[in-house]
């Protein structure tokens, strides 16, 4: 118990934007313990006032470059509540078929080029090239996949351009969407066998546990990656929905003078979203090849493991396939054709949510009568995780102090932690007070 | 000669262009890291280095002056620093926020006056330092960085497009946007995206910037006369992507 460590991660590597890690132990006393984000302020809910309504979800999808698509579909749903549209059926599916290309997309990247370094004991994926090539060519595989199957519906993955307020702008053809069916179906030995993968280093995924609350998107009929109700689960098992439009009931964001972000919390000190949250709340409705797979990795509701979230997103490729699969085959069936985009039948303000691959999104607007934005607020969920992080550090390093842990070995371990909540740092619409400790 | 040591910076933006170089797939992914030495990439990799580096790939706008010491060590140790994307070769997106001046105060409120929010106007790079060439777009064309890479490694000046996306969309035959009585800034856009939002059904935002020397006041009496915006509208129009092109060519 006479550790001492000075931790000081700069610009922490391997997630999107800017994160720093502080932990001071001197003599096994934990003095410190913080997980801070210096990410520059970028102003994204200011940028859109005066803006057109066909513009703002242009606008606010550059706030992340890997969840862009989720960007934009919860903001064109926003603007749609706030506009009285309801869109078809047709692009509702077409929709669903995007979010899970992004979900499996941005799992892919994370599981295979970001997380699968630390498991298998090198800094990044490109000594892995030598040592593990078949894993490699595997991941870029699917990683094209993922591009080509977004792409096709969204137009491109980065900042997707069909899916505007009242519709698509753009639709594939029959037979687009019959090759893409084949392609999912060419994947699934691959899938297979990324899957194995993360079995294989299951055993390696560190032991830790901090029961938390668990918030996602959650609905009576799917795994509610596209839409749903707010629920919350507490340890306990007990869940609590709320309608999306009551968001800021359950997000409550707040100030404290030592963190580094606006802070969220419901009804314990700190809740998660992303990948497990979403296991957490809904696993009667994972679609059952992705059950399976689930039980094949251990993984059980209430999973209480922070770094089980990568396994939890191994589950959810899965499922993100054969959803995908079910809904190819239905608009296969009913045929697709170009509709004409729904008109606004009011001015108002509405409120969208979506499951991104980190978690649940909010975004709201409110429109005067020209269809000018004249307010926006988002939030996004690694705004949401981070109160979630710091209370992990705060039994985590404690913890691993007992344990009598090395600096290095603690280094390692917190930067694990914070990389298997796949942070997406850049989303930093309104983040305050940055301390800085040195 | 080892491999020329290329290495990837990020400062202002969504790092979605960086997420563009990994959409490249298997087979082209694999035979470019044959020719150049990832070296940096903070993003995908923890592997870091202090060494020169051949080729520099800056990704985001320049937006605090606390980020000019770290641009200067780029370009100290860079043979040639690219302006990777729309955020750092103009601004970008960043840019918009340039014409408010509240912008602060409505995402902060009471605590915008925090040193730590220091954000001055959102600039390109090349307002701290010497930039060689620029990957425009938002994204990047992903294709335009691999054609502006080999270029480079061939030792040949990359040729940059300097005509309107409406070249491309010609040639793509995408029916024109005011022909579907929508609004579009094409005509004045600087080409090399291959003109891909019109083809999906979406006006062009000039998300590469102007052409040299665009005809703003045409693009204006454009939007106005046969879109039907107001002239606000159409003055304010040309802001989202090319705030920064706009104060240069006025």
């Amino acid at each position: 118990m006479s550790t001492t460590a000075r931790i000081r991660v700069d610009h922490l590597t391997r997630v999107e934007g800017h994160g720093n890690i502080v932990v001071n132990v001197t003599d096994g006393v934990v003095e410190k313990c913080e997980w801070q984000v210096p990410e520059a302020p970028r102003f994204f809910e200011s940028m859109v006032r005066g803006r057109h309504y066909s513009e703002v979800a242009r606008i606010t999808s550059r706030i992340c470059g890997i969840c862009s698509v989720g960007h934009t579909l919860a903001s064109v749903k926003a603007t749609e509540d706030a506009l009285g549209i309801e869109v078809s059926s047709q692009s509702w599916k077409l929709r669903e078929l995007l979010k899970h290309a992004e979900n499996f997309d941005s799992h892919v990247l994370h599981i295979n080029i970001l997380v699968a370094p630390d498991l298998l004991g090198a800094p990044s994926v490109f000594p892995l090239v030598e040592t593990h090539a078949d894993v490699v060519a595997r991941a870029l595989r699917l990683k094209r996949l993922a591009h080509e199957w977004g792409s096709l519906i969204g137009g491109r993955t980065t900042h997707p351009m069909s899916v505007v307020p009242g519709g698509m702008a753009a639709v594939p053809t029959v037979k687009e969407l019959k090759a893409l069916r084949e392609q999912l179906l060419a994947a699934v030995p691959d899938l297979e066998a990324a899957v194995a993968t993360v079995a294989a280093l299951a055993p390696v995924v560190p032991v830790f546990d901090r029961p938390t609350e668990y918030i996602a998107l959650s609905n009576d009929q799917d795994y509610g990656l596209y839409d749903g109700d707010i629920q919350s689960l507490l340890p306990d098992g007990t869940t609590q929905r709320y309608p999306v439009a009551e968001y800021k009931q359950v997000t409550n964001e707040f100030v404290v003078p030592q963190s580094t972000a606006k802070y969220t919390k419901n009804k314990l000190d700190s809740y998660a979203a992303g990948a497990l949250a979403r296991f957490n709340n809904n696993y009667d409705r994972l679609h059952p090849e992705a059950k399976k797979v689930a039980e094949s990795l251990g993984m059980q509701p209430i999973c209480t493991n922070p770094y089980m979230n990568t396994v939890a997103q191994a589950v959810e490729i899965v499922s993100d396939v054969y959803e995908s699969l079910a809904l190819l085959d239905e608009l296969i069936a009913t045929g697709v054709e170009l509709e004409p985009l729904v008109e606004p039948t009011r001015y108002g303000s509405g409120a969208g949510a979506t499951e991104v691959p980190r978690g649940i999104l909010f975004h709201e607007y409110e429109y005067d009568d020209a269809g000018t934005c004249v307010s926006g607020n988002c939030i996004i969920p690694t705004n949401q995780n981070h109160n979630n992080i710091q209370y992990d550090f705060e039994k985590l390093v404690p913890e691993l102090v007992a344990q009598d842990k090395s600096e290095k070995e603690m280094e390692l371990a917190l930067e694990m932690l914070v990389r298997s909540y796949d942070p997406c740092i850049s989303c930093s619409t309104h983040y305050v007070d940055v301390k800085f400790v040195r | 000669m080892g491999k020329p040591k290329v290495a990837f910076f990020d400062f202002t933006c969504c790092e979605g262009c960086q997420i563009e170089f990994t959409n490249y797939g298997d087979a082209a992914f694999l035979e470019l890291i044959k020719h150049v030495d990832v070296v940096e990439f903070r993003e995908a990799m923890s592997e870091k280095t202090t060494e020169p580096i051949d080729i520099a790939l800056v990704e985001g706008s320049f937006s605090r002056e606390a980020d000019r010491a770290r641009l200067e060590s780029i370009r100290e140790r860079a043979a040639v620093v690219i302006a990777y994307g729309q955020c750092a070769a103009s601004g970008g997106i960043n840019a918009l926020k340039n014409h408010q001046d509240d912008y602060k105060q409505y995402v902060y409120g009471d605590d915008a006056g925090q040193p730590h929010l220091d954000s001055q106007d959102a600039r390109p790079i090349s307002a701290a330092i010497k930039v060689d060439y620029s990957a425009y777009g938002c994204p990047v064309n992903k294709y335009e960085v691999l054609q502006i890479v080999f270029h480079l490694l061939h030792g040949k000046a990359p040729v940059i497009p300097n005509y309107p996306v409406c070249v491309e969309c010609k040639r793509r035959e995408s029916v024109c946007r005011y022909a579907e009585g929508d609004h579009c800034m094409g005509m004045v856009a600087r080409a090399g995206c291959g003109a891909p939002c019109p083809a999906y059904g979406i006006p062009c935002e000039a998300c590469r910037g102007f052409v040299d020397h665009p005809n703003v006041p045409a693009l204006e009496r454009v939007l106005v006369q046969r879109a039907g915006f107001s002239q606000k509208r159409a003055v304010e129009k040309a802001l989202m992507f090319t705030a920064n092109d706009l104060e240069a060519t006025s």
